[in-house]
């Protein structure tokens, strides 16, 4: 009798606590990590992937219904990104405040000029965003777009601390700019670099460098290549030759690793978001390792 | 600053006059004296301008928030605001009006098909020794299974509506389900009414399109006669845990079997669910349910004593428990390669009232029409294992087995068998998805439900999702 009214103070007091810090559920680590740079000790964050997962293809398990329900931010990437999964936790969570279009409903992609916008959009042509390439946080720019919004939607959500929010973006944002302008000088003879992608996975990262992307090793955007299609590219990559074969940490490495070998050429998996490979715990460390990797080829 | 962008502005407006009306010289010296008269009060429109910009942005900021629909409005006027007053906003960019998944509605489309191979000598098929709501029909050959149409959107800020409707292969359209729900509770409230499949159990909210098998389970053939659909409300609450907690209830008319009360309130639900993760990549959930149910001349099917097909007619209450149990595993929480997944499910019955056994003396049948007491206790289950060994392919089994329990008859006992025999299935899958839209499947199942018999069945069967992306639950 005791425990059960122990249970029941809990469960009742539980709202309360879970209110003493500003619960942000995050999609993805990049927007992870970018709210812990702006929140520090004021928000508590829970993300909700790992750079082992792919972020198109994540089961709506019954622990991320639970954070969802606790959550007063949700911060995604959109643009139909997480539409397999994501919807179903927000309906199931029976939390008001982080239905699309409410304040606690944070989609960055909202922030950023999209590329790679689908002139026809018909599932013959795969898996197809209508609303552009959904990877956008590979380039630090965007990062930093979204950065900016997402201080002055902490802000409004939470306006006890919104001063604090706005001085740790602005110190925040000092760094990473400075950083931007680093990795530009280092990057400088990245510039026109042609490089294989395996996914339409570093699109931005690509615009952002310079770097030419002469070849997608999925015939259209999810679908698997077969051998005959990597024959293909190989063969085309002896007219056109590059430089490497670029995939993210959590895809297979069959398919770069095949092609890698027929062409001669290095195959490198890229951290893609933070956490993808060791040292990038941070964002700036997700840049500088992805740059390391980048220049080692370039050679 | 303002000075190009204005005269931009006046010119483009200026264009098309001056095109349509190009000989009109009255109007172009009126045109000229207006752009004068514009260069002259130039200073007071900015700042006219600027203060309607800053009350368009306030407003646009206020529609954001009441409705997201009106982030398009908000998009120009933050973006013209940008332009007008020097400090960067962050600039709210509109994604195109989406032609797949931001459909309003969310329309999808599940064409399903089959080729089956059955034994052609069986009639009447039923599982022994257990009431079902008629025969189950099947048919060998091939044959298109129901196709489902789903539409969904959000009603208001408030409401979200669902439609499933199914279209039968030899015409008419049923309504599986028609529902709406709140989003706009909070502290994890979500009320839900109309017709809706029950959350009892674990696949019972699943369409037979997501189903891991070509044929359901022996247990929700017998224990719900597929899927218990309710016709009312339910109320479900998420507790605010890191272990997902959720309890709800469900009232309604109960048109559904077991429960087939035609007036009023006939029979309620409560069920519970729980579930979390065990490091990254594994994953639980389980649950228990209750379902009462008041049946009124429930409509079943028996073969009697002489073996000749009866008809039968309930009336008493129905209480079912239900046990679910689900685990899933995948290699760093990313399934796309390889995943594994079982799922366990339990019921148990009591049901308690009479049965009226039709009189079917004219087909040399044993029953002559009496009403007697009647009273079951039985049980049922199964245990599936699906697993996909590399991208695109699964395989699983299933295991199916039933108790008929204890079975009294009363006076009917002269006329109706009791069996002691428990009615099982072993089904063996392999499954190719080309992509997530498209399945196509081979099954083969030992079907030992009814006795005496064991049936060889083969399946190769389709399912094609057209339309929106619908996320399915876990």
């Amino acid at each position: 009798m005791k425990s059960i009214r122990r249970i029941f103070t809990l469960l009742v007091a539980l709202p309360t606590l879970a209110h003493a810090a500003l619960n942000v559920f995050a999609c993805e680590p990049e927007w992870g990590a970018l709210t812990r740079e702006i929140g520090g000790d004021t928000v508590k964050v829970y993300t909700a992937t790992t750079a082992m997962q792919d972020p198109h293809r994540i089961e709506a398990r019954p622990s991320l219904i639970a954070q969802m329900r606790r959550a007063n931010l949700v911060i995604c990437t959109g643009a139909e990104l997480e539409v397999g999964w994501l919807p179903l936790l927000q309906r199931e969570s029976g939390n008001a405040g982080i239905q699309p279009g409410r304040p606690g409903y944070f989609e960055a992609a909202r922030y950023v000029a999209m590329l790679d916008k689908p002139a026809r959009i018909d599932r013959s042509q795969g898996d197809v965003h209508s609303a552009g390439n959904p990877h956008i946080q590979t380039d630090p720019r965007n990062i930093a777009r979204v950065g900016a919004a997402l201080a002055q939607r902490l802000a409004e959500i939470d306006p006890d601390n919104a001063a604090a929010y706005q001085a740790r973006w602005k110190a925040f944002s000092a760094r990473w700019d400075a950083a931007i302008a680093r990795w530009q000088a280092q990057a400088a003879s990245l510039k026109d670099m042609p490089v294989v992608v395996q996914h339409k996975s570093f699109t931005y990262l690509l615009n952002w460098l310079g770097l030419r992307e002469v070849a997608t090793l999925e015939p259209k955007p999810g679908i698997e290549p077969s051998v005959g299609y990597l024959a293909e590219v190989a063969a085309r990559l002896k007219t056109t030759p590059a430089k490497a074969v670029l995939r993210a940490t959590y895809q297979n490495p069959r398919a770069s690793e095949w092609l890698a070998e027929r062409v001669d050429i290095p195959a490198i998996a890229l951290p893609f978001t933070v956490g993808g490979a060791p040292g990038t715990d941070d964002l700036i460390g997700l840049f500088d390792v992805t740059l390391a990797e980048l220049l080692k080829v370039a050679g | 600053m303002l000075r190009p962008t204005m005269l931009a502005a006046a010119l483009a407006v200026a264009m098309p006059a001056l095109s349509a009306n190009a000989c009109a010289d009255a109007d172009f010296d009126a045109l000229r004296a207006e752009l004068k008269q514009m260069k002259e009060s130039y200073e007071t429109r900015i700042q006219a301008l600027e203060t309607r910009l800053q009350a368009a942005e306030i407003q646009a900021n206020q529609a954001v928030h009441t409705a997201g629909k009106a982030v398009q409005a908000a998009d120009q006027a933050e973006s013209q605001a940008k332009n007008a007053s020097a400090p960067a906003a962050p600039v709210e960019r509109t994604a195109p009006a989406s032609l797949l998944s931001q459909f309003n509605p969310e329309i999808s489309l599940i064409l399903q098909g089959q080729y089956a191979n059955l034994d052609g000598d069986i009639e009447n098929r039923n599982i022994t020794g257990f009431l079902t709501p008629g025969e189950f029909e099947a048919s060998s050959g091939f044959s298109i299974a129901e196709t489902e149409l789903v539409l969904s959107a959000s009603v208001d800020p408030y409401f979200r509506g669902y439609l499933n409707a199914a279209i039968d292969p030899d015409g008419g359209v049923g309504v599986e389900e028609a529902w709406f729900e709140t989003t706009s509770l909070s502290e994890g409230f979500t009320i839900k009414a109309g017709r809706f499949l029950s959350s009892l159990g674990y696949q019972n909210t699943q369409h037979p399109h997501a189903w891991d098998f070509a044929t359901n389970n022996l247990m929700y053939d017998a224990a719900f006669g597929g899927a218990y659909t309710q016709n009312g409300v339910q109320v479900k609450w998420v507790a605010p845990t890191d272990l997902f907690m959720e309890f709800g209830a469900e009232i309604g008319n109960g048109d559904s079997f077991p429960s087939t009360t035609s007036t009023g309130l006939g029979d309620y639900t409560v069920f519970s669910h729980f579930g979390g993760d065990v490091g990254v990549s594994n994953s639980w959930t389980a649950g228990l349910s209750y379902l009462y149910g008041k049946a009124q001349d429930r409509e079943s099917g028996i073969a009697d004593l002489n073996d000749v097909w009866a008809d039968t007619y309930f009336n008493g209450n129905s209480k079912n428990w239900v046990a679910d149990f689900v685990w899933k595993w995948a290699p760093y929480g990313n399934p796309t390669e390889q995943n594994f997944k079982i799922v366990a499910e339990y019921f148990w019955r009591d049901e308690q009232g009479s049965l009226l056994c039709a009189d079917n003396a004219a087909e040399g049948g044993a029953c002559n029409g009496t009403d007697s007491a009647y009273t079951s206790s039985q049980s049922g289950g199964y245990l599936q294992g699906v697993y996909q060994f590399m991208p695109h392919w699964r395989v699983g089994y299933r295991y199916d087995r039933l108790n008929d329990g204890s079975t009294h008859y009363g006076a009917n006992a002269a006329y109706l068998p009791v069996y002691d025999y428990a009615p099982t299935a072993h089904t063996a899958m392999i499954d190719y998805s080309p992509s997530e839209f498209s399945r196509l499947r081979l099954q083969y199942t030992q079907n030992k439900s009814m006795i005496d018999i064991s049936e060889n069945q083969f399946f190769v069967q389709y399912i094609m999702s057209l339309g929106a992306h619908g996320a399915h639950k876990y």
